[in-house]
């Protein structure tokens, strides 16, 4: 006679965890929570916010309509503002991206400390935003620039009147936009060497042996193949400066005479320093619309594109 | 078209000597087969051969002219891969018509050739797909097809078929040698499938650890290895080795038999005690020992299925023979030589 084994009632309770019914909403409850928390909600509070007329003064939930809107878009601050944040975040983009992607095709080369040099690259990222500013306030310093020092022992600027960095207006806006790029270049780094390293040899041996010399198998065999994970860098990158104000408060707090002003650094200017809420929800908000709309653009490229 | 030619090749990566002193040529339309075990050294051959590599020492020469220095481009080669190497975002008529544009051909040439390959390999119906969509056998073709487009004096396979299944690699084993047979390029293919080179290879080169140990005609591969090495790396089973005065003496499983099978004089003759049998459908292979010899490895005898087993049982002796004509001869050091 055989025997088949029988199930033990009492261990009924064991086998809640195998139940995909019950673990699957438990598991996932976290991640929502924290979305409706820490996302949904301030993001629906902040449109409240933009049609009302509360300050920190005056606390109160009025609702004015797109009174704000309109204030906020009559300003030359403003307009002078969003000018800034384009330049800023197109301009990063540009620099931190594409010498993101000339120092990854230098560091899958096979040299003595690359190991060494590939932590060096991945540093910036590492380093606290506020200190690393507090080295490129040096750097820009108006006495102790050692970039006009340098310019200057080549002979490539008049000593008796060198650049003042964050003091002249278009100088400050390459400062900040420059220093954000240098905030961005590791992330251009990692996300192209990963790039570079999913692309199968065989692909790149054929190209070379298919008469593909070096811009050809760069620009027409590895980027294509490597778009999507691009994309979402840019992606990642563009969002993440249009929100940031990190780099431009505490390099030039926006100056001189808002200069440099991007929506991050005016919004808290705003919201929060001087304690107008109403407005700054509106610049905050500004923004929206357009970067959902890229965002959307930018990852239906991708599925198009998908390999 | 043109002869493809290896001198002396060697080449050394940090402490391995992947090829170390082969000389080879594929003449003009030749199918030449490099066939070895994995790590013999024979893809790094063939990557030196279309300029991927750049060897240590030693001349490749390209229709007679030395190409040591020339890019895989100017070599006129074309190169099939093993995992096929097809650009995953362009579509099959722009993977065969890449080699063409970097070339600068003109746009309704490009458009000629493409389909004139593609007809050659029947992918007419899938031009317009991405690679993913295409199975194995079809990328296969894709790869040869791109191979084909630029009409090259060489072509290089490297393991083409090794990621297709069973089935499909017998019959793409015929297109191919088929498709060699009708564009007469000569051609350098690497496998470590003893199947493949038999069946495809005018000539066979057999590798190991760097170096060749014996090129010729499959025939001559089979019939007289060089050494013991070929003789035990080429024939499912391999070659029986049993001692004998200084060497060894070497017969194929096919051409050992039952004694009463084998008519005639001329016959050596031993006392086979098999020990177990399997049965192939059209053959039967019987695995054992030989009485008063030494083997190197189980002795095995091939033979037909159809032939009854009259007498032969496990465990038991009986007498089997070799003709004296099927006998090889191996020195001390493993060399094919004369009786005696």
């Amino acid at each position: 006679m055989t025997a088949i084994a029988e199930f033990a009632p009492r261990a009924r309770h064991r086998f809640l965890f195998d139940r995909a019914e019950v673990l699957g909403p438990l598991f996932i409850a976290p991640a929502i929570l924290y979305v409706l928390l820490l996302v949904a909600l301030p993001f629906l509070l902040a449109i409240y916010y933009s049609v009302s007329a509360f300050t920190i003064f005056d606390p109160s939930y009025k609702f004015v309509g797109l009174k704000n809107f309109f204030d906020v878009i009559e300003s030359d601050i403003f307009r002078r503002t969003l000018a800034n944040t384009f330049i800023f975040t197109i301009g990063a983009q540009i620099i931190g991206l594409l010498l993101g992607k000339f120092a990854a095709m230098l560091l899958m080369k096979e040299f003595p400390g690359r190991g060494i040099a590939r932590a060096l690259v991945v540093l910036p990222w590492a380093v606290p935003v506020s200190l690393a500013v507090l080295a490129w306030q040096w750097m820009f310093d108006s006495l102790y620039s050692v970039i006009n020092w340098t310019l200057i022992a080549a002979g490539l600027v008049d000593a008796t009147h060198p650049p003042q960095w964050l003091g002249q207006q278009d100088l400050a806006m390459l400062a900040v936009t420059v220093v954000h790029a240098w905030r961005l270049f590791p992330f251009g780094v990692v996300i192209f060497i990963a790039g570079f390293t999913s692309v199968p040899k065989d692909v790149l041996d054929a190209a070379t042996v298919d008469g593909a010399g070096f811009w050809r198998r760069n620009y027409q065999i590895i980027l294509p193949i490597i778009a999507p994970i691009v994309v979402i860098a840019l992606i990642f990158g563009t969002v993440f400066t249009f929100t940031d104000l990190s780099v431009v408060y505490l390099l030039t707090k926006g100056g001189p005479i808002n200069s440099t002003q991007v929506l991050g650094s005016l919004a808290f200017q705003v919201g929060i320093l001087s304690g107008d809420v109403a407005h700054g929800a509106v610049i905050c908000l500004f923004l929206f619309p357009f970067l959902l709309i890229g965002v959307i653009f930018m990852l239906r490229a991708l599925r198009r594109r998908e390999i | 078209m043109a002869s493809v030619a290896a001198r002396d090749i060697k080449k050394q990566f940090a402490e391995v000597t992947a090829v170390n002193g082969v000389s080879l040529e594929a003449r003009d339309g030749e199918f030449v087969v490099l066939l070895g075990p994995s790590g013999c050294g024979k893809t790094t051959l063939l990557r030196i051969i279309a300029g991927l590599e750049k060897q240590t020492s030693g001349d490749i020469l390209i229709g007679g002219h030395v190409v040591n220095d020339l890019p895989p481009r100017a070599r006129g080669i074309a190169m099939v891969f093993q995992s096929y190497g097809l650009y995953p975002h362009l579509t099959v008529w722009n993977n065969i018509a890449f080699p063409l544009k970097t070339q600068g051909t003109a746009r309704n040439e490009i458009k000629r050739k493409v389909e004139w390959s593609a007809r050659l390999l029947g992918i007419e119906r899938l031009l317009q797909r991405k690679p993913r969509q295409l199975s194995g056998g079809e990328r296969q073709r894709v790869a040869l097809a791109r191979a084909l487009v630029r009409e090259p004096t060489v072509f290089l396979l490297d393991e083409p078929l090794s990621n297709l299944d069973a089935k499909l690699r017998a019959s793409a084993r015929s297109e191919i040698k088929q498709f060699q047979l009708t564009v007469k390029t000569a051609t350098i293919y690497v496998t470590h499938d003893q199947v493949e080179a038999m069946g495809m290879g005018d000539r066979i080169a057999v590798m190991d650890h760097g170096i060749v140990k014996q090129i010729g005609s499959p025939t001559e591969i089979y019939e007289h290895p060089a050494d013991e090495y070929v003789a035990t790396f080429l024939g499912t089973p391999p070659m029986n080795l049993v001692e004998r005065d200084g060497g060894s003496l070497g017969f194929r499983p096919e051409a050992f038999l039952p004694k009463e099978l084998l008519n005639g004089s001329a016959l050596q003759e031993f006392n086979f005690r098999v020990d177990r049998m399997e049965y192939l459908g059209s053959e039967r292979i019987l695995y054992g020992d030989i009485e008063g010899r030494k083997a190197k490895r189980e002795v095995t005898a091939k033979l037909p299925a159809h032939v009854a087993l009259d007498g032969i049982t496990a465990g038991a002796w009986h007498p089997f023979a070799v003709r004296q004509r099927e006998l090889r001869y191996f020195d001390g050091e493993g060399r094919q030589t004369i009786k005696r």
